[in-house]
């Protein structure tokens, strides 16, 4: 299948998918108890009849569910994701605002656990049963196992009162500077403990995947031959091994990037990060309906990209996909 | 006999407001300050809130301030004045006071901004008698009431009355979703909206041409948002915060004590006059039942959750107005702790002990967002309750959403419950006792309490304009609502600012941080 065909149909999958994600998430959201009036009503300490009445009106919060369906779903299609009932400000812009932040967090994690998960597998699978193997193990299932929660306030405690050296809260100091490159040295300080704690249980699983995907692949013929032709080790276990042994990998990074999204949920709130997951868990305590549906769509999109990212990835790293 | 109508202040020299300033508190610098709540909007004419608040009142002036003694002072108004018949209030403005956009703060803007201010906040009972404002000339606003108004003095105070640009507000645009609100926000305080991230942190700068010379002192002010109290003491103790208003956690004000860079102050939380209390529904059985409502009265141990949960950080709460308001009166109905009474009058009421010792099966519901003030409380019920044999479930609320749905339906037993009085009793304390606010709203008269003879005082203490005798209809007010125990008062908030020692004159008077921050300084 060519390249634009495979785009073409892929694309129409993901229209079906958001349109899907967009009108679950919409009667989902409802299900919770009370509405962003209430919510307005409580953080004013008060509220009239009068502008209760008048703040659902504005919302549309007054109108049968299917008519606000409706409206929310066209005005999506017109590019529009409304107004946060919270900030009254265009949801796009408080999502754009918050994107480069998560991104940030996410990219980190991503390329903190693919390499160094991978690596640690390789290392792993050269002697399965050797000391550094057991170790590998060890440290995979107790970093698997621990929720990403549980890990971010270990590193809050570890990091704020015992070795205060990093920050543990927030993207930047306060502090403001005019040298992009102080800037830099900053948000990279404070983004060390968030990408640690969220990597730490994609990089288990990656190293885990990667040992055992290659113990398989180190004991098939062809590697045999490359051994016999007397090829380095290193060649053998780079270029002949690796390179087979790393695509069920690739496929659980693309397949795990919608995971880790929530997981970045879940880091953020922990370190303070002003990124998208954080936006989303007060958006969800607001009823801040316009924003939470914009995060969604947002993710999905997100996810989308992600998997064709993937897809593409295959082809590059096997050839002979493009032709099946 | 002090009149209120009789108050009227000198024109004060430029910085009147000052107290006892300390001598180190020199210009400049930046302080990093904490919020718990996110702020939403800047424009506190049309919202409330401490995330709305404290910076509303940082770039809005307002016509009065007041001190740490409930006194009002001259801010925009150089001197007020109260008609003989109490049916107006004239404000003389400062002449020299311009927007952060350089026009001239005018009475135009005044009236505009007070006529807004009756018709959107959501404290509606706050501005309801103005009937017009009138503008004799640019300097000069006459307030019409269609009666007396006594808690006018506070609700021209910085938190309740900011002054908008008309120019800028008065577009015909709907003023609560004005683009205005929340960007190139033009205010008229002594400092201006640089940065905005919203959910995350805000940047005010200093006013350069803010009409009192030589205020404020400071160059700038950051408020993060932190949601969680633990990290904001984290940043306290690393130095990267300089003070965290509004802090209520007992543990970490303890933890805050023990360190010798920080210092806590329970100042600047008078007018605010938070109570927690516990609500009884009042038509449901079988606490319709004053003697149901008196016994459980009687087995809360407020003592011990002052002293002991709260570790003497709060006070315990005798009645519906808070201590430091000067209409509270301590000559009210007491409840001691008492089981044995607690349970004859169980007894009486005809809940008697079945053959498991229990009388009666309750839930309680808490407003989440304060685990010592109501979470800690609510879960103290079930044991204190067992012990006369009332069978407790505490029904912990998802989030404030779901809370404030049960409250809104009356779908509910006996929750805590806490709400905020603002400055004087018109605005925070009616709306839970008066038999026409019971409306399927959180923080309205959710007890659902009807009793005639209290809408009779409240209404009368309303238009009283004798401090002294409004005191008097305050007093019986109190007398019968604790007699009549529609709900149980349990303890004052405890609310506290925590600052670094760098910090120099915390803000203190009775609206604390909800002020403008014109002599906070840092120093090295």
């Amino acid at each position: 299948m060519s390249l634009l065909a495979f785009l073409a149909r892929r694309l129409s999958y993901a229209a079906v998918l958001v349109l899907a994600v967009l009108v679950l998430n919409f009667f989902l959201i409802r299900l919770a108890p009370g509405d962003a009036v209430e919510v307005l009503a409580g953080q004013m300490g008060g509220m009239t009849e009068q502008i209760r009445a008048d703040l659902q009106r504005e919302y549309g919060l007054d109108q049968p569910m299917l008519t606000q369906l409706g409206i929310y779903v066209s005005r999506v299609a017109h590019g529009n994701l409304g107004y946060s009932y919270f900030f009254n400000l265009p949801v796009t812009s408080l999502i754009l605002e918050r994107l480069p932040a998560t991104l940030l967090l996410l990219v980190a994690a991503l390329a903190v656990s693919v390499l160094a998960g991978t690596t640690l597998g390789v290392l792993a699978s050269r002697k399965p049963n050797g000391p550094v193997s057991q170790l590998i193990t060890l440290v995979s299932v107790v970093g698997y196992s621990a929720p990403v929660f549980w890990t971010g306030m270990l590193l809050v405690i570890l990091f704020a009162s015992v070795f205060p050296i990093l920050p543990v809260s927030g993207i930047r100091s306060a502090a403001v500077s005019g040298s992009w490159l102080v800037d830099a040295v900053d948000v990279a300080r404070h983004l060390v403990l968030p990408a640690l704690s969220l990597a730490i249980v994609y990089l288990a699983q990656y190293s885990r995947l990667t040992r055992a995907s290659m113990l398989d692949v180190l004991g098939s013929d062809y590697v045999r031959t490359a051994r016999a032709k007397g090829l380095s080790e290193r060649t053998v276990l780079f270029k002949h091994a690796f390179r087979n042994a790393v695509l069920p990998v690739v496929t659980i990074v693309g397949l795990q990037f919608g995971n880790m999204l929530a997981g970045a949920i879940v880091v953020e709130t922990v370190f303070n990060w002003p990124g998208l997951g954080r936006l989303a868990f007060d958006s969800v305590l607001r009823r801040d309906y316009p924003t939470l549906l914009g995060l969604l769509f947002f993710s999905s999109l997100l996810v989308i990209v992600a998997n064709q990212i993937t897809d593409l990835c295959y082809r590059l790293i096997d050839p002979r996909i493009k032709t099946s | 006999m002090k009149r209120w109508l009789i108050v009227s202040a000198l024109a004060a020299a430029s910085c009147a407001m000052t107290g006892a300033a300390a001598k180190d508190a020199k210009r400049g610098g930046t302080l990093v300050m904490g919020q718990s709540v996110a702020t939403s909007t800047f424009n506190n004419a049309v919202a409330s809130g401490t995330g709305v608040m404290v910076p509303g009142a940082q770039i809005f002036a307002s016509p009065l301030m007041h001190d740490d003694k409930w006194n009002p002072e001259p801010y925009l108004a150089e001197r007020w004045e109260v008609a003989k018949d109490n049916l107006s209030v004239t404000l003389h403005l400062r002449k020299d006071a311009v927007f952060h956009d350089g026009k001239p703060i005018t009475s135009e803007d005044v009236a505009f901004s007070i006529i807004t201010i009756r018709d959107n906040h959501p404290f509606n009972t706050m501005l309801k008698p103005v009937d017009t404002v009138d503008t004799p000339d640019p300097h000069t606003a006459v307030i019409r009431l269609k009666h007396p108004h006594p808690a006018i003095l506070y609700a021209m105070g910085p938190p309740l009355m900011p002054i908008l640009p008309k120019h800028v507000y008065g577009d015909g645009r709907p003023i609560k979703t004005h683009p205005s609100n929340t960007k190139d926000v033009v205010g008229s305080g002594p400092f201006k909206l640089a940065e905005f991230k919203p959910g995350d942190q805000l940047v005010l700068e200093r006013f350069d041409k803010f009409f009192i010379k030589g205020r404020p002192l400071l160059d700038r002010i950051i408020i993060k948002t932190y949601p969680d109290s633990q990290t904001s003491l984290l940043e306290l103790e690393a130095g990267r915060l300089h003070m965290q208003p509004f802090f209520n956690r007992v543990l970490e004000i303890e933890r805050a004590k023990s360190n010798p860079q920080l210092a806590i102050t329970s100042g600047g939380y008078q007018a605010i006059g938070g109570i927690n209390w516990l609500l009884f529904n009042n038509k449901k059985k079988p606490f319709d039942d004053i003697r149901v409502r008196q016994a459980i009265t009687h087995a809360i141990d407020r003592e011990f959750i002052a002293k002991a949960l709260h570790k003497g950080l709060s006070k315990v709460a005798t009645g519906p107005i808070h201590s430091s308001f000067p209409q509270y009166s301590p000559d009210v109905t007491r409840y001691k702790f008492d089981l044995k009474k607690a349970e004859a009058l169980l007894d009486a009421a005809g809940l008697t002990k079945g053959a498991d010792g229990v009388r009666l099966k309750i839930t309680c519901d808490y407003y989440p967002g304060d685990e010592d003030g109501q979470k800690r409380i609510a879960e103290y019920m079930k044991p204190a309750l067992k012990k006369i044999g009332i069978e407790v479930e505490v029904r912990a609320p998802a989030d404030f959403a779901s809370w404030a749905k049960r409250m809104a339906q009356k779908d509910f037993d006996i929750s805590m419950d806490a709400a905020f009085a603002w400055g004087d009793p018109v605005i925070g304390v009616h709306r839970t006792y008066l038999s026409t606010n019971i409306r399927p709203l959180v923080f309205t008269n959710n007890a659902q309490y009807v009793n005639p003879r209290v809408d009779e005082l409240l209404a009368a203490a309303e238009r009283e304009p004798d401090a002294d005798k409004r005191k008097v209809l305050y007093a019986e007010f109190q007398k019968v609502v604790t007699a009549d125990v529609p709900l149980s008062w349990v303890t004052e908030l405890p609310y506290h600012t925590i600052y670094s020692r760098r910090v120099r004159n915390v803000p203190v008077t009775i609206w604390g941080t909800a002020s403008p921050m014109l002599d906070v300084a840092l120093a090295d």
